[in-house]
Parts: C-alpha cells; structure tokens; sequence
C-alpha cells in the first residue's frame, strides 16, 4: 500500500524531536537550579518526583490518570489554536462541562455503560456551549477572547460555587463541606487494571485524540478550521466562513475541556468540590504547546504533566519540595519551548563560522 | 451620607491597583506588546511587597522592593518576546503559571504560615490637610500615599505619551517598528524598558493589593485584576485619561460587589463575586469597537 506522506527532509524531523527534548532538558537543569538556590535538594526532589510518578504500576497508573483530563484540556487549547483562536478558558469549560455532567449522573437513573455515556454527552455540550460565548463575542463585537475567556472563568468557577453550595448540594453528607452528590454507581468509570487507580477516562481521552487528528486532517470542516488559523484573509478569498469556523473551534475546544472534567469527575473525584478542577485549563494551555497542537505532541506531553502531577505529591513527602514548584517547571517548559531560539543549532553553527 | 462615603472610598481603592498597573500597560500596549503576564508580574509584586514589609517594617520599603523584584521578574517576559521572538501570549500564560508556584513557593519559605498570619507594616491612609474634611468628597483625599500617586501618574503618562518625543517614539515603535528602526529608533531597546517600567507599575500595584486593600498576601489573590487591567486598558483607549475613566469604572463595579455583599441581601454572595467579571465582559463587548490597537500589537520584530 502506498502511503501519501510528504517526505521530510532528514533534519526537519531532527528538529521537532531536538527542541522539545532540549526544552524539557533545559527546564529541569534550570528548575533544579532554581530549587537549589531556594534551598532543597534538587536531586532529592527529582528522585522523589520519578519514583512517584513512574517507580511503580500504581504509580503509573496514577500518572496516567492525571494525563487524561489535561490532554483532552490541552486538545481544547488545540483545537482553537489551530484556528487562530488563544482558548484560555478551558478552566471555565472543566468545570460548567462537570456540572452538567454532576446533574446527570446524580438526578437521572440509567443503564451503566449508558450513563456513562449520558454524561460524556452532557459535559460535552455543556462545556462547548460555554466555549461557544466567547467565540460569539469575538464575532459579533470583535471582543478579544484573552479577556473574554478569563473574565468567563471566574464566572463559571463562582456559578458552580453557587451551585453546590445552594441547589444542588450533598444535604446528606455528614461534613458541611460544599460539595455536590456523589455520582451514582452507574455513573462512575470502572477501573482498566485491577490494583491501579487507572480509569476508563483513558480510553475517551484516546477517543478524543484519534478525532482531534481525523477531524483536522481528514475533513473539509477541519481543512478550513487551519486555513483560517493560518491565514484568515486567504481562507475568506477563498470563500470560508472565518466566523462560522472560529464558532465551531471554539465549540469544540469547550466540548474538549468539558469531557476532561467528565473523566475527573467520573473516575477520581466522584462529586464536584470547591476549587477541586482549578488548573487543569492552563496546564493544558502547557500541554498544547509542548506538544505543538499536534495529537500526537498531545499524547506524550499530556504524559510528562501526568508525570509531574502525580510525583509531586511524593516529591514533597521525600524532599520537602512543596508541590507548587512543580508548576514553576511548567513554566520553565513553555518558556524554553516558545523560546526556541536559545537553542538554535543551525544559528549556533553559524556564529562558530562566524556569518550569520 | 456615611453609605456615599464609604462607597467612594471602596471605589478609589478598588480602582488604584488598576489605574497603576493599567498606567504601565500604557506604555507598553503602545509599543505593541500584549502582555497576559501581568496578572503574574501583579502576584510576585503582591508577596514581594508583604515580604519587603515584613523584613524592613516598612510599607515603603516592602513597596520598593516589590517593585524592583517584579521589574526584575518582568525581564524575563521582554527577553524571550523581545530577544528570543517567541509568542507574546504564551509567554505571558507561562509567567503567569509560573508566577502562581514561585509566589506560593516562596510565601511558604519566607513566611511560617503555620503559625497564623504574620502582622506587618501596611499602606495608611494619609488625610490631606482640609480636604479630608469636605463630606461625602472628603473620602478622596483620606487615602494612601499610593493613591494620590496613581492618580497624579495619570496627567504625567497622557503628557510623556501624547506631547514628548519619548511618547512619539513608542507610538510609532507599535504603529510601525520597521519604519522607526529606519529613523534610528532602537526598537527593541524602546520595547525592552516599556516592558520593565510595566513590570515595575505592575508591581507597586500588586503590592497596593495585599498590603492597601487587604493586610497580607493571600495565594492566588490577584484573582483576575491582571487582566482587567489589560481590559482597561484597552477600554481606555490606549491613553492615560481612559485607562483612568474605565479604571473608576470598574471600580465601581468592584465597590458595588462589596456593600452588597455587606448589605445583606437575598443574593448569594457567589452570584455578587460574578459582578466585576460580568461589567468586564459587558464592556469589553460594548465598548470595545471604539479601540483601536496600534497596528503591530503582538507582532514580533526582527532587525534585518
């Protein structure tokens, strides 16, 4: 069979394994030093973060768990990035996409597999309503969705607060705690591997890259999405709906982020609680970009921020090294991986020759 | 009377943090640069000013040297937008990722939180002779040092800006660098202290934050300002006298969510929290069609 892929040159793929290796490299050098200076023991906090992350089934299994909601967030980011399109407010999607899925699985009585369903389904029309606001301002008023999607955070973050605080809260738990009902057992996700933690989650989360990549590749819809991202002016020439595709990116971007806060809700956290979905929309902001909105960047990177998340709470046991650092290393990978330049070996070369 | 009062005053101190932050964007949105960072340049200037007061047992002190630490911490955003030409806002998300670990960090290390809230030197107010006394207006001139001086800031932006060469230089750095460059403007020197004088203003106004409007620093508290401050600014016009106009705007906003929520009223307080969020939203589409960015925003800019 004959395969249509477009031959790269030899370097070319050199380099997009070269800088984001180099990238994370240079964040754990840097992060390191940075701890050391602030007075831990940086390989004591490493030590602690891989052995947590990956020294063990379990452990993996948890690594893998943290990896889904934040590659479906990071797809969020993608999917509208792709289309021209900064979706800083996956966090606000997560959690309006959790909502609607606490009000299925709590309040409707279904079938197992079927719930499951019901409520991947909710989230995700939840979650790309909510990411569709944003997209109609910048349409209709010309908006910029840096502000809108923030602003829309805070929104969501206190409109869920509201919510399990007052009309859907637990009245029967024994703590006084915030907090919504437990999901019904039909409702939650059955483990993959028995004596992990590891969730069902990971099968939507491979779902949703699979028809991240299919959608943009192999469709018309998906074509247009990255010729507007690309050039705006060149896709309206030629006859594409700059407004319609800016909708439907941002749609899909919310309803990404909303099934990231369906599979936390289902398989780990089992009831929304205060605060309990915070960050997961910049960490896939981080994702996405390691990962260069490719799914498979997606994939792997979703699995480092895995990584980080779930040996940091061993690296603070170990260590001391609060858990909080770990997001000083997330920036540290952005910055390096935007800030490629530093790294340029062709430029370097150049500079040893002496031209430039 | 006592209800105006106390409203007036909420509403100045409301407004200082995004005047002075949003003054500094002036300059630095005029050169063409989109800095989402600020939310994280407000944070590290919120705890660095807490920590300089807790040091010195100054307020000043802890002011100066929140601004100078933010400065410093801003460099890193204009090195890699400036100097590497990397995507300014997703340096500006990195910062602000990475400002949220160092701030909380670094409050565990400076600070023994386990032993309560330490009790430090903060902003008081300072009544001006006489016109402290007028009521109801009186409450304008029973603020902070800081205050008075984001205001008086704000003649001194719109003049550097709108009648100096300095100002002319970083309007048309942002409206059109290749052209400046060729007139012998160093574009990327002009960008690289808008950067860090936004970065120091971004700073003094965290600090205002934790130690004006409350007495400590609160992990996570900037909550948002950040980016209303880049809202005002472009509300504003991209001038002094609007970032001022929309910054009072949003202050009362922001005044408003708190006597309501003292005023006891049937509404979670939840819903109340929403207000200054929903003017932002509301203006930002209302309003926004007026604004109009300089023409290389965002874009960045190498010599050839």
């Amino acid at each position: 069979m004959e395969r249509k892929v477009p031959r790269i040159e030899g370097r070319a793929v050199f380099d997009k394994i070269y800088f984001p290796v180099v990238s994370i490299c240079a964040s754990f050098l840097v992060g390191g030093a940075v701890f050391a200076l602030l007075g831990f023991d940086p390989a004591a906090a490493f030590g602690g973060l891989l052995s947590g992350s990956l020294g063990s089934v379990g452990a993996w299994g948890e690594t893998l768990n943290k990896a889904v909601p934040v590659a479906l967030t990071g797809l969020s980011y993608a999917v509208a990035q792709r289309c021209g399109v900064v979706n800083l407010g996956a966090e606000g999607q997560v959690y309006i996409g959790a909502l609607c899925g606490v009000l299925v699985g709590t309040e409707l009585n279904l079938p197992g597999p079927l719930h499951i369903l019901a409520v991947l389904a909710a989230s995700f029309l939840g979650g790309a309503v909510f990411g569709a606001i944003p997209a109609m301002m910048k349409n209709r008023f010309g908006a910029s969705e840096l502000i809108t999607t923030i602003m829309l955070n805070y929104v969501a973050l206190y409109f869920v607060h509201y919510m399990i605080a007052g009309p859907i809260k637990d009245m029967d738990a024994t703590s006084n705690y915030a907090q919504s009902k437990q999901m019904l057992e039909t409702a939650q996700l059955p483990r993959l591997i028995p004596g992990t933690r590891l969730h069902a989650g990971l099968i939507v989360a491979i779902a949703a890259l699979l028809f991240y990549q299919f959608f943009l590749f192999h469709t018309t819809r998906g074509y247009e999405l990255r010729v507007i991202g690309l050039n705006r002016t060149a896709g309206e020439c030629a006859g594409m709906n700059a407004k319609r595709n800016t909708l439907i990116s941002m749609f899909l971007a919310g309803g990404f982020a909303g099934l990231g806060g369906a599979c936390e809700l289902m398989g780990v956290q089992l009831r929304i609680l205060e605060n309990c979905f915070n960050n997961f929309g910049f960490d896939g902001v981080a994702v996405a970009l390691l990962g260069g909105n490719t799914s498979g960047g997606v994939a792997l990177s979703s699995i480092l921020f895995g990584a980080l998340k779930s040996g940091a709470t061993k690296m603070q046991m170990k260590s001391g090294v609060p858990t909080a650092t770990i997001y000083m290393l997330q920036g540290f990978i952005i910055l390096f991986v935007v800030g490629k330049k530093l790294f340029d070996y062709h430029k370097l070369q150049g500079r040893r020759k002496g031209g430039k | 009377m006592e209800e105006l009062y106390n409203f007036l005053s909420s509403l100045i101190r409301m407004s200082t943090p995004l005047l002075i932050a949003g003054l500094g964007l002036v300059f630095s949105a005029n050169a063409g640069i989109v800095n989402i960072g600020t939310e994280g340049f407000m944070l590290v200037g919120a705890l660095m000013g807490c920590a300089g007061s807790y040091w010195t047992d100054s307020a000043l002190c802890g002011a100066l040297i929140a601004m100078i630490a933010t400065m410093l911490f801003s460099s890193v955003f204009a090195f890699f937008v400036l100097n590497m030409q990397a995507d300014q806002t997703v340096v500006g998300a990195a910062i602000n990722i990475f400002a949220s670990g160092l701030t909380i960090t670094l409050n565990r290390l400076i600070f023994d939180t386990t032993a309560g809230v330490p009790v430090i030197n903060t902003f008081v107010p300072v009544p001006v002779p006489v016109l402290s006394g007028i009521p109801i207006l009186g409450a304008l001139f029973n603020q902070s040092a800081v205050c008075y001086l984001a205001f008086l800031a704000v003649p001194v932006t719109w003049y550097i800006m709108k009648k100096t060469h300095v100002g002319l230089e970083v309007r048309s750095v942002g409206e059109n660098p290749r052209a400046s460059d060729t007139l012998g403007i160093n574009v990327i020197r002009t960008r690289w202290w808008t950067i860090l004088l936004s970065g120091l203003l971004s700073g003094l106004a965290g600090a205002y934050m934790s130690m004006g409007q409350m007495s400590f620093f609160v992990e996570g508290m900037i909550s948002g300002k950040g980016f209303m401050a880049l809202a005002v600014v472009v509300l504003g016009c991209y001038s002094a006298a609007g970032v001022l106009g929309a910054s009072l705007i949003f202050g009362a906003g922001m005044a408003l969510q708190y006597r309501l929520q003292a005023a006891n009223t049937a509404i979670p307080y939840q819903i109340i929290a929403m207000l200054p969020y929903v003017i932002t939203l509301v203006a930002v589409c209302v309003m926004i069609r007026k604004s109009r960015a300089p023409a290389a925003t965002a874009m960045a800019y190498t010599k050839e």
